[in-house]
């Protein structure tokens, strides 16, 4: 499997692809992370990760935003000057993109803020890493992002530490938004929270890609995440991808063995 | 190699206390570091005859730009006469037997803890600051292999969260001392703890500044007429402040001042923090509300 027919997605969105991955490995040792992984991602998408623990889903993750240095492979960006392999993009113009073009949403949000800074410079601080230098501008905009996601003004000058963690997570989203990425990668966002907040985080991600028009990438185990934000979605089972296509199509119309046992494998409620 | 007219201490320690090895050791760190202004250069940091926190990095620096013809002056928190400049001072008269100074116009090399001399410095004077933490971003960042990375990047923009944070908590810019600054436009420099307002004196000095950390093994240097800028925000700009007093000693209005308590009641008084520049003053007959009554009833 794997083989899966990309030209159809091609034809389909004839505009071109934000991010092309082909043939992107990643062993560890002798032990495989992600082997030979092709996609493409169109403007506006929200592509969706699912597979069991320790199937290489993270690590996929990890060396499309360039913390992993994958073995083979290419993940070709769209930039001002067309497709550009952010692999072999010197270290400093790929840091860069991942300030402004890129953003990273961890599953902790202790590892995504600075929990020693406000909630205003967590917002604030992607501004300054692209050369704001204006308070009153640099405040404003904080105030804004928190708004959009939920958290009063009135705690801008809060730690992070003083919120809850449905808060601490909606104040990632928001400092990684912040500066208008084109594309986010998003690693289990709503995992360790309860359900209700589950809920609205989600419903509040929803709202973002639809309105500010973003790419995502969202690794989870969580079908209902999938099911409900992303457009199309990839299984992997030990580092390979074993089925991709429509979300819908997948979840409602298994084919490879896996994915039946992990669509048949959720709770109904 | 270079020995010195008192022979005992020709005998006991080699001139200016470290052996040469070390001393060039030192001085191509020091090269080094003049060559990229504001850059940190690692050194192979030497246990010296005292803790770390009492100017080791500073006293190796001087101990390798020392010859034995330079005149030395040393100073703590602009003072002369408190225990760390008197004791690295009486040092180096042991170990190198060079000439001391007060006067900062006399001295050729000038090594310095939290303070740059009111006195403009000149042309051939080096000036020496001792460094406790020599990186601007280690309270923001604390791996070094990142901070390392940011510097080799010029990634800058969390040096601006940590001001950032000073309007959002105190409606100003509150960092008072070791204030961040940009060299030549581009390293981003710990000035070491000198207080914010002696951040204009690092820029376009024409003495050379260098900077020794021991215990963090770092040394950085400021050429001569290194372009300086203090970082601010474009609404909150930089301010060189001190407290709004005149010194009460030689009435200087222009001085960086110490406020010292003077009795249980309350009572206080500013006076200069340089000492040598106070007491030039006073001999120039400028003295200020308290200095004429002091020296009056002295005579």
């Amino acid at each position: 499997m794997g083989a899966v027919d990309l030209s159809i997605w091609a034809k389909v969105n004839a505009a071109k692809p934000l991010l092309a991955v082909r043939g992107l490995s990643k062993n560890y040792g002798s032990r495989i992370g992600c082997a030979d992984v092709s996609f493409d991602l169109f403007p506006g998408e929200v592509l969706g990760i699912v597979g069991e623990s320790g199937s290489g889903k993270s690590t996929l993750l990890s060396c499309l935003a360039g913390h992993l240095k994958p073995d083979t492979g290419a993940v070709l960006f769209e930039t001002a000057a067309g497709l550009r392999d952010t692999l072999t993009m010197a270290e400093a113009e790929r840091r860069r993109m991942a300030r402004s073009d890129w953003a990273f949403v961890h599953q902790n949000p202790r590892d995504g803020l600075r929990m020693g800074v406000s909630a205003g410079g967590n917002v604030g601080e992607r501004l300054m890493a692209i050369g704001a230098r204006h308070y009153g501008d640099i405040r404003a905009a904080a105030v804004d992002w928190l708004g959009r996601v939920e958290i009063a003004a009135d705690r801008i000058d809060d730690r992070p530490r003083a919120f809850s963690g449905g808060m601490q997570q909606r104040l990632q989203i928001a400092r990684n938004l912040v500066t208008g990425p084109r594309l986010v990668f998003m690693d289990e966002p709503t995992g360790g929270l309860d359900v209700s907040v589950q809920a609205r985080l989600l419903d509040l991600l929803r709202g973002l890609v639809r309105e500010m028009g973003l790419s995502a990438i969202i690794v989870t185990h969580d079908l209902a995440v999938v099911r409900l934000l992303a457009d199309r979605l990839m299984v992997m089972k030990g580092g390979h991808v074993i089925e991709q296509g429509l979300t819908d199509q997948v979840l409602d119309d298994p084919q490879h063995a896996y994915t039946q046992l992990l669509v048949s494998s959720v709770l109904q409620v | 190699m270079t020995l010195h007219a008192d022979p005992v201490a020709a005998e006991s320690y080699n001139f200016a206390y470290l052996d040469e090895q070390t001393k060039r050791m030192i001085r191509r760190a020091i090269l080094k570091a003049v060559a990229v202004p504001g850059y940190q250069v690692p050194f192979a940091s030497r246990e010296m005859p005292m803790p770390y926190g009492w100017g080791t990095g500073g006293v190796q620096v001087t101990a390798a730009c020392l010859t034995p013809d330079d005149r030395l002056k040393v100073i703590d928190q602009g003072a002369d006469d408190t225990t760390n400049a008197v004791s690295i001072r009486k040092f180096f008269q042991r170990t190198a037997g060079v000439a001391v100074t007060e006067a900062t116009a006399e001295a050729t090399v000038i090594q310095t803890r939290h303070r740059i001399p009111e006195t403009p410095l000149t042309s051939g004077q080096i000036l020496v600051y001792q460094v406790p933490i020599p990186e601007p971003l280690r309270f923001l960042e604390p791996r070094e292999t990142e901070t390392r990375k940011m510097h080799e990047l010029e990634e800058y923009g969390l040096i601006h969260v940590k001001l950032y944070e000073d309007i959002a908590r105190h409606g100003t810019i509150a960092t008072s001392y070791a204030y961040p600054v940009k060299v030549e436009g581009r390293y981003v420099m710990d000035p070491s703890p000198i207080p914010k307002f002696d951040n204009p004196k690092l820029s376009g000095s024409p003495a050379l500044q260098l900077f020794g950390a021991g215990r963090e093994q770092r040394i950085y240097a400021l050429p001569p007429f290194s372009h300086v800028v203090s970082l601010d925000f474009d609404d909150h700009p930089f301010e060189a402040t001190k407290a709004p007093h005149d010194c009460d000693l030689c009435g200087a209005d222009d001085s960086y001042l110490d406020e010292v308590i003077t009795d249980d009641q309350g009572s206080r008084m500013f006076v200069c923090s340089d000492t040598d520049f106070c007491r030039t003053r006073q001999a120039e007959g400028q003295l200020g509300v308290l200095g004429a009554p002091v020296l009056k009833g002295g005579v």
